[in-house]
């Protein structure tokens, strides 16, 4: 079922949490917050399961609009960061909670409770854990049990925080591929709040990016990472390059090194920063066309698909570049070699930038 | 002593080090001995010493004492005083750390500090201010005395400064309980459909019931035990206004020995089932894998 956020505000005393939001999640859509810690993404995701009330705007789920709505009147499906599995429970009951507190005349019977509670246990692969006390579980076993728990209620909307926050590497990569194939099967409108950029690119349907209790940016994966709409987004999404400079006559200098601007694009004089992924820079013997400036190389990381590269530039500060295995031993690199750095891709934003699209592909 | 230490300990044979730990475990063993000798001194001696004095003239003796009506009465009493004040202050402990651990509100800081009044303040201290409410000359005195209501030298009085006194017991142990758990099972039993009764009985309750009974019976046996603040509003009316440690008291100043230390030792032995009950407890909420509660009634910070 469709969420729909609209003009939500939330004050902590002094700190704003959310400053007008609108956000429009569509029915089946997996969608990622994602933010820093202080963005406002738990905020947002508690607001919208009516665990926190907004001090304005309102919450709506298929048309209807459920702000002033009591939680539990709410049937939303909602997993905690630290599971909040009931400790005097075993799992069985856990998951049977939802149905054995609703009153009399809507309870299911206990057969049907225990069908029930079965069928989940074999939706999150935990058949044989049924007699278990959380604290008898691993980390990834209670994740899983707080999702049947959320899905008994048979919920119109699944909210998640910080899903996998709190498991290591491996079980986390599992389980996210696991909730991706499970949303996918029994098709839930979910959203679920991270801070791991990784995950939200890899997870999510759309991503929104969130700061400072203010939406920077929503889009697909691919949009938000290609195509940054803030120098914030870009910086957050992956690891970048920074480069600070001036612009005069139509391009940017940057120390040694200048780049044609688009005519119109800044005045001049404008301070300007521009932003480039490591990926989106080459390294070269000679110059090439491209614009390009000189360093040197400080480190190589082998490791992994791609050759990490650490140079330095001639004003002294770092600059990463990720190239190829192949393009590694085509060049030969080697730790003190002078290169140079082209740019295939960069973005430039004004210095004082305050959240409103500008930047350009250069 | 380094170099030789890790020397002997390369070679395989380790003499410098058992050394070391006999040395030690000298320590340790005198340690044990001094604290146990003291314990010996203090506790275990005096509490032996009560129950000898009590059966020293033989069990018929100490039976005819027990069966005494005066006694009796004072039995009576402490357990009418104890069964009304440890549900009070049961319910009250649960609601007040329901709230404190739960809630935020104006006034929480002073409620946490007035829960903790009864702890500072001397027990004579507490009796003498139901006195200045409640006795002739009190506040309500007056009021009281025209419309025939008796509280102080009286049984309402007794369970006033009972209920009083042990008013702290229960809460101060669920408050750290509570505050350690936090909100989060609470919040995803109403996400679940919950309500507000069902999340007390079926999820706080639960969480919290080994710190309850701990504190239930803590409370128990200040409320049984007290002797301050019930020896000033009670009068010491024998068969009527006396509590056990009030008759113990009575018996002890008439040189009743036999009868006093008898007396005495029923309220030793409550003790005794106290500790016992503690320990009990203790054991089934660790076996039971529910993190225990800080033993120490902490201050506040928050």
């Amino acid at each position: 079922m469709s969420i729909e956020v609209r003009h939500i505000s939330k004050r902590f005393g002094e700190f704003v949490a959310l400053a007008d939001i609108n956000l429009t999640i569509s029915t089946g859509e997996l969608v990622a917050l994602l933010g820093p810690s202080g963005s406002g993404k738990t905020t947002l995701l508690r607001v919208i399961a009516g665990l926190e009330s907004p001090d304005r705007g309102s919450v709506s789920v298929e048309g209807q609009d459920i702000t002033g709505s009591n939680v539990r009147d709410r049937r939303v499906g909602f997993v905690f960061q630290h599971y909040a599995l009931f400790r005097q429970m075993t799992v069985f009951e856990n998951i049977a909670f939802g149905l054995r507190v609703r009153p009399r005349r809507q309870r299911p019977a206990a057969r049907d409770i225990r069908d029930k509670v079965h069928k989940l246990l074999t939706l999150v692969r935990l058949e044989q854990m049924a007699e278990r006390y959380p604290a008898q579980l691993s980390g990834g076993q209670r994740q899983r049990v707080a999702l049947a728990r959320a899905l008994a209620v048979e919920p119109k909307i699944l909210l998640l925080d910080e899903p996998f926050g709190a498991l290591d590497a491996k079980v986390r990569q599992e389980l996210r591929r696991w909730l991706r194939r499970l949303h996918d099967d029994i098709g839930i409108t979910s959203v679920f709040v991270t801070h791991d950029q990784e995950e939200a690119l890899e997870l999510a349907d759309r991503v929104v990016v969130m700061r400072e209790g203010r939406i920077e940016q929503v889009g697909k994966p691919e949009e938000v990472y290609e195509d940054p709409a803030t120098p914030f987004v870009y910086d957050f999404l992956g690891h970048v390059n920074v480069f600070h400079g001036r612009v005069e006559e139509g391009a940017l200098q940057f120390g040694a090194f200048s780049l044609e601007l688009p005519p119109e694009d800044l005045p001049d004089t404008t301070a300007a920063v521009a932003y480039a992924r490591p990926h989106l820079l080459d390294i070269d013997h000679q110059p090439t066309e491209r614009p390009q400036f000189r360093a040197t190389i400080e480190y190589l990381n082998t490791a992994g698909p791609l050759v990490k590269v650490e140079l330095a530039t001639e004003t002294g500060s770092v600059v990463h570049v990720e190239v190829s295995q192949e393009r590694y031993r085509q060049l030969g690199l080697r730790k003190g070699d002078e290169v140079f750095v082209g740019v295939k891709d960069m973005r430039v934003f004004p210095q004082h930038h305050n959240g409103v699209r500008q930047g350009k592909p250069v | 002593m380094m170099p030789s230490v890790r020397h002997d300990r390369r070679s395989g044979a380790t003499p410098a080090l058992s050394a070391n730990l006999q040395e030690s475990r000298l320590i340790a063993g005198l340690l044990i001995a001094v604290a146990l000798g003291y314990l010996g001194l203090f506790l275990v001696v005096p509490v032996i010493a009560v129950f000898a004095k009590a059966l020293a003239k033989g069990v018929a003796t100490y039976w005819a004492v027990i069966s005494d009506p005066m006694a009796w009465a004072s039995i009576r009493l402490t357990v009418i005083a104890a069964a009304i004040a440890v549900p009070l202050n049961t319910v009250f402990g649960l609601a007040a750390s329901w709230a404190i651990a739960k809630f935020d509100f104006p006034g929480k800081n002073v409620l946490l500090t007035v829960i903790d009044l009864p702890f500072s303040v001397s027990p004579v201290i507490s009796g003498m201010m139901f006195v200045l409410l409640f006795g002739a000359q009190g506040l309500f005195g007056g009021w009281l005395i025209t419309h025939d209501i008796k509280i102080i030298f009286a049984v309402p009085g007794i369970v006033l400064a009972t209920v009083f006194v042990t008013f702290p017991f229960v809460a101060r142990e669920l408050i750290p309980l509570m505050q350690a758990q936090g909100n989060d099972e609470e919040e995803a039993a109403r996400t679940l459909g919950a309500g507000g009764w069902q999340i007390f009985f079926r999820v706080t309750l639960p969480n919290v019931k080994w710190g309850l009974l701990y504190g239930v019976i803590m409370c128990n046996a200040r409320a049984m035990g007290e002797f301050g603040a019930v020896s000033v509003v009670s009068g010491h009316i024998r068969g009527l206004t006396n509590t056990m440690p009030l008759h113990v008291e009575i018996l002890y100043n008439e040189y009743q020995f036999a009868s006093a230390f008898g007396v005495a030792s029923l309220l030793t032995l409550l003790a005794l089932v106290t500790l016992a009950s503690r320990r009990a407890i203790e054991w089934r909420a660790t076996a039971e894998g529910v993190r225990q509660q800080p033993r120490q009634t902490q201050k506040e910070d928050r």
